[in-house]
């Protein structure tokens, strides 16, 4: 039967081809526009560590004493370093890891290049692990190397293919600033989206969150050993009084260092909470913190507290939706008008001894051809909206692609959007009453 | 015309009027918000910085060691002055769209109770006020002896500042500024002048910061503000300077790496600025242009169905004495009752939309100007879509009436 409506419903498709062009541009259109949107979002929002992010969670205590915020205060988004290095070294945790990102200029002894400006996330050994880094050539360096402030690094393969032409790099020199630091690991291509493990400050941002979603660090250097290659050279996140030296923060009153830490169950991670509250009120005991909030997210409400997904994505989202409603009903207004017009055809097959329910089958079968050439259309479309995307200046624009999921769900959405748009129309077709058709006939 | 028949044929094809309906009243929300988003960015776009952009260009040396400012400093002003052209080299801290360097919160008093938000300080070596072209409006330009040495972190203990107009009037309200002070932790700045614009580095018309919040501070350059200079040279010249300057300071600063993001003309960092607004913008113009295109082919669709319904209606009209331009307002009128509706609904769907945006985008109220706009866009659009089906209604010949079907 199915195919008897498939082949009535392609006769009637070519009977009318501007009425049939409109609503398959209307339908293709609208897909198009959202599917572009919602590829983006999906991108965007997504989980960045799959299987893993309930696992971690992002550490914050307070340390500045300085009143702001009344009964909504927040501690800051990042920590001072004496208490980063406390829960740090605490070991609580199953795994913990700091971070803190800076720049600096970076040669390559043997290669013939120009310095570089980099980025070096000062870390420690678990990051790689609890992150799920993949390594294309050796591996990180061991949790001796943290404590010895050891002179390796990691390299991103981005900088390997600059500096070593993509060769294993293992056991070449790189040079720091004015430190030699020994390669011990490359990583494969890794790029999380967002860039999870820094992302701060969302709440301050307006929004304006695209910078989260740029690619990761090009070298990676056990914490202490980071900290004194690039001294001087660091940014706080907040200060709650000047530091003495601008870029020297080990002593200085500001939160500039974040600390992740891996737990495996619930318990652990309640033990961790209390952890936490207790070196909070140790704290105040000792007269260093006057509050004593703490908080201990997991990746993906961190990444909600921070509202990461940018502002313009959202409201593009949101406007391509209300412009496929428009299609919609423009879809209706059109099947509607064409299936009323061929009520005479209904009227006798009706007579005939079609039941309503087979008119009404015949209906949607057509009104579901039209979504899926529709879909064809708005797929075409969704790959030149993400190719525009691709061309935009945005952090984000090389992640704009059209995955196999996103492709179903672009013919899928089609397909039921103009099936939901055929089926009132569909409804008017099959109560039409057959013996007065057959008398205007 | 008479309004009447054509109320009673609607009411005969309730479902398709009402959808024609919604469809215009979801454009015309859309429309309205959607322009008034564009209208918005545009104005940010306007932003006035106050300094002389098309003279000015903007350098940002990285990697060097500090210990070497001093060094760095002389050997860069000495060296990029010798370039043709370049009128002027000033150590600054950053400069409009530059990147943000020098956000402090500020109080009007010592022990930090009146605070008064967070404006940006740019930092600059003797001449930079006349480099970037501040205009005064009061009170006096730094002299000689007003650029101190930093001892101790970014400024000077006590400095003699310059304030906008705008700031200055956020600060002391209705008063005059000139001789007042205002402090930052423990750094006391005292106003010996006011500029009529100095815009801030990274401006968000979203943020608490008023985009013309921003104080000048003159300091002597030294290991807190190194690296960063302002370029001045002829309109003409400037793009070719800011070319052979970065050519150059591979043998003047060997040591330091350009940042060639940032190190550019004004005219081109400002542009990379509202890179971001300017994409949306297109969108938005994407959006509505699809927008009227859909609702317009709804139109056209409908339209024509009803024509070829009624072709014996029409032909009996014709018959009975009807005019040709009789039944081309009939569906003109039609058109314009349907979308009158549509417009009803949409000036309140519209307002439901802007408080949805308002709620998660704090997004301002959309003025009430909007909606006649947006009314009469639309109502153009309709009376232009139908105009085609209209005249082949029109055309019509009294003889169809005659024949059957």
């Amino acid at each position: 039967m199915f195919g008897y409506y498939l082949d009535l419903a392609l006769r009637s498709l070519k009977r009318n081809r501007v009425l049939t062009v409109l609503m398959v541009l209307a339908i293709a259109v609208g897909i198009g526009a959202s599917m572009t949107t919602l590829t983006v979002m999906h991108l965007l929002s997504g989980d960045p560590l799959p299987g893993r992010s309930a696992h971690l969670f992002y550490a914050q205590v307070d340390a500045d004493p300085t009143p702001h915020g009344g009964d909504h205060r927040e501690p800051s988004d990042k920590l001072d370093y004496r208490s980063a290095v406390d829960l740090w070294s605490a070991h609580r945790a199953d795994r913990q890891t700091l971070i803190v990102d800076s720049q600096l200029k970076a040669t390559a002894p043997k290669a013939n290049m120009p310095a570089l400006m980099l980025t070096m996330l000062a870390t420690t050994t678990d990051f790689f692990p609890m992150f799920a880094v993949p390594f294309q050539y050796g591996g990180a360096w061991t949790a001796q190397d943290d404590a010895q402030r050891a002179r390796v690094a990691v390299i991103s393969a981005d900088l390997n293919d600059k500096l070593f032409g993509g060769e294993n790099s293992v056991g070449r020199t790189l040079r720091l600033r004015d430190s030699d630091v020994r390669i011990v690991g490359v990583l494969k291509p890794w790029r999380p989206a967002p860039q999870f493990y820094t992302v701060a400050g969302g709440r301050f941002a307006n929004g304006d969150t695209a910078g989260y979603f740029g690619k990761p660090e090009d070298v990676f250097v056990p914490f202490q050993s980071a900290l004194e290659i690039n001294q001087g050279a660091f940014q706080q996140f907040n200060c709650w009084a000047a530091p003495a030296t601008p870029g020297h923060l080990e002593n200085a009153p500001c939160n500039w260092v974040g600390l992740w830490v891996e737990l495996d169950s619930a318990a652990k991670t309640a033990a961790y909470r209390g952890f936490l509250d207790n070196y909070a009120q140790q704290q105040k005991a000792l007269g260093r913190f006057n509050y004593t909030g703490t908080r201990l997210r997991d990746l993906m409400g961190w990444l909600d507290f921070n509202r990461a997904i940018p502002r313009d994505v959202k409201l593009q989202t949101w406007l391509a939706f209300a412009f496929l409603g428009i299609c919609l009903f423009n879809t209706v207004g059109l099947l509607l008008a064409k299936f009323l017009r061929r009520a005479g055809e209904f009227g006798v097959r009706r007579a005939l001894g079609a039941s309503r329910r087979a008119v009404f089958a015949q209906c949607l079968t057509e009104a579901a051809l039209i979504g899926f050439i529709g879909g064809v259309g708005g797929w075409l479309l969704s790959l030149l909206g993400l190719w525009l995307v691709r061309r935009q200046p945005t952090p984000y624009a090389d992640l704009a692609h059209l995955d196999g999921g996103m492709f179903l769900i672009t013919f899928v959405l089609a397909v039921v959007v103009s099936v939901l748009a055929g089926s009132l129309p569909a409804l008017r077709a099959s109560r039409v009453p057959p013996a007065l058709q057959l008398k205007i006939l | 015309m008479q309004i009447k028949p054509v109320l009673v044929a609607l009411k005969k094809h309730r479902l398709a009027t009402l959808l024609i309906a919604l469809e215009i009243a979801l454009a015309c929300a859309v429309l309205c918000n959607a322009v008034f988003m564009i209208a918005s960015r545009l104005s940010a776009m306007q932003l006035v910085s106050g300094v002389d952009e098309s003279s000015l260009g903007f350098i940002q040396l990285g990697g060097f060691d500090p210990k070497s400012a001093h060094d760095l400093n002389a050997r860069v002003v000495a060296g990029l002055g010798a370039i043709p052209g370049v009128q002027a080299v000033r150590v600054i801290n950053s400069v409009p769209f530059g990147p943000a360097a020098g956000a402090f919160g500020v109080t009007l008093d010592q022990a930090g109770k009146q605070f008064r938000g967070v404006p940006e300080l740019y930092l600059g070596a003797p001449g930079t006020p006349e480099a970037l072209g501040l205009k005064l409006v009061a009170g006096r330009m730094p002299g000689a002896e007003d650029y101190q040495t930093v001892l101790e972190g970014y400024l000077p203990a006590n400095s003699n500042v310059l304030v906008t107009r705008v700031f200055a009037e956020h600060l002391w309200p209705g008063e005059d500024a000139l001789g007042k002070t205002f402090w930052t932790g423990r750094n006391q700045f005292r106003v010996i002048g006011v500029v009529a614009q100095l815009s801030v580095q990274q401006y968000d018309e979203e943020g608490e910061r008023g985009a013309q919040w921003t104080v000048f501070v003159p300091v002597q350059p030294g290991p807190q503000l190194a690296g960063t200079y302002l370029v001045r040279a002829d309109p003409r010249e400037l793009d070719r300077v800011m070319v052979d300057a970065r050519t150059a300071l591979a043998k003047i600063a060997p040591d330091a790496v350009v940042d060639h993001q940032q190190s550019d003309t004004l005219p081109a960092l400002r542009t990379r600025f509202f890179q971001a607004d300017r994409a949306l913008t297109g969108m938005l113009v994407g959006v509505i242009v699809s927008l009227l295109g859909v609702t317009a082919l709804g139109i056209v669709g409908l339209a024509s169905f009803w024509v070829a319904q009624r072709r014996k209606q029409i032909g009996i009209r014709r018959a009975i004495g009807a005019t040709r331009g009789d039944i081309l307002r009939y569906f003109q009128t039609e058109n314009f009752l349907i979308v009158t509706f549509g417009i009803a609904l949409g000036m309140l769907l519209a307002f439901v939309l802007n408080a949805l945006l308002m709620k998660f985008y704090e997004l301002p109220h959309l003025p009430l100007y909007y909606l006649p706009l947006g009314a009469i866009a639309l109502w153009v659009l309709g009376q232009l879509a139908v105009l085609g089906p209209a005249l082949r209604a029109a055309r019509v010949p009294p003889v169809v009436a005659t024949r059957t079907a």
